[in-house]
């Protein structure tokens, strides 16, 4: 280790940073062990469905959605590269936005609980939903393995532990919390944790700005740093387009956004709520590009070492200082804690629900192995594999739900001649081709030049092919509409005042939720 | 006597009530049916792409502005580069905006079409 990393590691008093997380893991648990109670009863899936409002429901899906990637790796991503990098929370915001006009009321209509379930209902074939959740597993694990990476990352900034512990504490903690029932579906306390983070960014930005200004406000010496387009990277055009592709489309296709959905009593509380998320998710992602801007004038170091994911842990410390500093840092550590949690508690119940249903054949047994299953791959993936920038990873996850997902959504939705047999096609050939672009880029990367731009980002080309391979077996393949498509479309469109048959159809895993 | 006068009273008043409601032929998935609901999707379909295509065109358009006009990448307003000021700022209420005006737009396709379709 360097002089200049043990300068930047002694910035963070271990106490303090130790506390955050500290009271963020125990209260956690805490909400765990002895919510069960307290989640039956409250249960927003099986009783308190009605009377959840959308602002609640949105912040529910903020506090799920706000990762690892967004609380610490765009603020990291923005002080290496720049202004490109400022596309990716824009992604991830507007992504709502495409979710809310194509699919958010027709979705919540449609009563599916996964991906796999809408995929059943729709084109009435177990072929499709098997092949759903085998992608809903892989989108899953991709996304939890950058929250176990960070968590190890911020555990070794705060204090000096090798980086697998704070990766096998998240992995206990979410695991147990994940058996006991505690984090499974409180809307509360997923509410709870959108408005932790958001405090825990907003409150250090405002004394950072203040001793910026105190500083004399310098702004940033290197000009190419500010410039769109020029951020050092390859092929900045096409990798900025195919960036804002996958944020766009892939969000509606990520498996822990979804299921929150379920929890509308209707579509027209689906849109609201959609809504709020985006005025939610806005208000956060205004903060990173303050962390990002005030990292490159007062941390550049960050760079050089590769450890720019820590910016927004090691910037109170470097820039207030003394007591507030490291009370600061504590809140930063903590909400950082958080983002792993919640993001992760989500994802687990999201990948486990699938193996447990669709993979185990269903049982509190299946469950039981299931989550031990969705947390024990990533970590272990989150230890073999080399180090990339949290958000690329997640970045990644959001190409193949685009490749995937989003065509069988939008094209399920709107487009009734769609098959069986087409949406197979489109499965395999657009989550396949995003799935070994990614595999290539973790495994076998980085590489250079065009190759490596197109593997990094591949959303660009794996989109169109899976969109024209969907239709064009559609196509093909008329006879084999399913024979519900007719009533399926008035299920989704209609508005729940009409009084018309929507059909019988239940997902398969209801018997589950109907018994409680 | 007197009582069959009573029980035909809102026999008559059903029978003045079309005999087939819209949502039947939905139900019935008749062609009339299939025309309702036709429309319905239409019309959200429209509403979609008009949101997703002025989206595209801001978003997509954005890149390529500095891409052509390199000027504009330097460009400072009010001490902020213009891209952060766009990017980093008002592009967010501007997503705000716009879904407001899409809820409401969509709210009003639906109840044009219950009124429709149980006139």
């Amino acid at each position: 280790m360097s002089l200049a990393t043990d300068l930047q590691a002694a910035r963070i008093d271990p106490v303090y940073g130790l506390g955050g997380v500290a009271l963020v893991v125990a209260a956690t648990v805490l909400i765990g062990v002895f919510g069960l109670r307290l989640s039956r009863t409250t249960s927003d899936f099986y009783v308190a469905s009605r009377t959840v409002s959308p602002l609640l429901n949105a912040s529910a899906i903020g506090g799920e959605y706000l990762s690892a990637a967004s609380f610490l790796g765009i603020a990291g991503l923005i002080l290496a590269y720049g202004a490109d990098m400022l596309w990716l929370p824009v992604g991830w915001t507007g992504g709502y936005l495409v979710l809310l006009v194509l699919i958010s009321a027709p979705l919540r209509r449609s009563g599916a609980y996964t991906l796999p379930d809408f995929a059943e209902t729709r084109l009435e074939s177990t072929t499709v939903r098997r092949i759903a959740s085998v992608l809903v597993i892989l989108i899953g694990w991709l996304y939890l393995m950058p929250q176990m990476q960070s968590a190890g990352l911020v555990l070794r900034t705060v204090v000096d532990v090798p980086a697998w512990v704070g990766g096998v504490l998240v992995a206990v903690v979410v695991a147990v919390n994940v058996l006991s029932g505690g984090m499974r579906s409180i809307t509360f306390v997923q509410a709870f944790q959108y408005w932790l983070k958001l405090t825990a960014l907003a409150v250090p930005v405002i004394f950072l700005v203040l001793a910026w200004r105190h500083d004399g406000a310098p702004r940033v010496v290197d000009p190419a740093w500010v410039l769109p387009l020029a951020s050092g990277r390859d092929h900045p055009v096409y990798a900025t387009y195919s960036l804002i592709l996958a944020t766009f489309l892939g969000t509606m296709g990520l498996p822990h956004v979804l299921v929150r959905f379920y929890t509308n009593p209707d579509g027209r509380a689906a849109r609201r709520t959609t809504l709020a998320v985006l005025a939610l998710l806005g208000a956060f992602y205004l903060m990173p590009a303050v962390y990002g801007a005030l990292g490159r004038i007062y941390a550049p170091d960050l760079v050089a070492q590769g450890r720019t994911d820590t910016v927004v842990l090691t910037l109170p410390g470097t820039l207030v200082g003394g007591t507030l500093g490291d009370l600061l840092t504590a809140l930063v550590t903590g909400g950082a804690f958080a983002a792993f949690l919640s993001t992760s508690s989500g994802l687990t119940v999201s990948v486990a629900g699938v193996i447990g249903q669709d993979v185990l054949g269903g049982g509190v047994r299946a469950f039981r192995i299931a989550t031990l299953c969705a947390v024990l791959v990533p970590l272990g993936l989150a230890l073999a594999a080399r180090s990339l920038a949290v958000a690329d990873v997640v970045g990644l996850a959001f190409a193949v739900a685009a490749s995937s997902f989003c065509p069988l959504l939008v094209l399920g939705i709107w487009w009734r001649r769609l098959t069986d047999v087409g949406a197979i096609a489109g499965l395999l050939v657009g989550g396949g081709l995003a799935c070994a672009a990614v595999a290539v880029t973790i495994i076998g990367g980085p590489f250079g030049g065009l190759v490596g731009a197109l593997l990094a980002q591949p959303a660009a080309w794996t989109v169109p092919i899976a969109f024209t391979v969907m239709v064009a077996v559609s196509l093909c393949t008329p006879r084999r509409i399913p024979a519900g498509a007719a009533r399926t479309m008035v299920r989704l469109h209609a508005p729940e005042s009409l009084d018309v048959n929507r059909g019988d159809w239940r997902p398969n895993g209801g018997g589950n939720r109907s018994s409680h | 006597m007197k009582r069959r006068v009573t029980v035909t009273g809102p026999r008559r008043s059903a029978a003045a009530r079309p005999r087939y409601p819209a949502t039947l032929e939905i139900d019935e998935q008749t062609r009339l049916g299939e025309v309702y609901m036709r429309s319905l999707i239409r019309s959200q379909l429209r509403l979609a792409v008009s949101v997703c295509t002025v989206t595209g065109c801001v978003i997509g358009g954005l890149p390529l502005l500095f891409l052509v006009f390199p000027v504009l990448r330097g460009l400072d307003v009010l001490g902020i580069p213009f891209a952060w000021l766009i990017l980093a700022g008002l592009i967010y209420p501007a997503f705000v905006v716009c879904a407001w005006w899409y809820v409401r737009q969509a709210e009003r396709a639906e109840r044009d079409f219950a009124e429709l379709v149980e006139r």
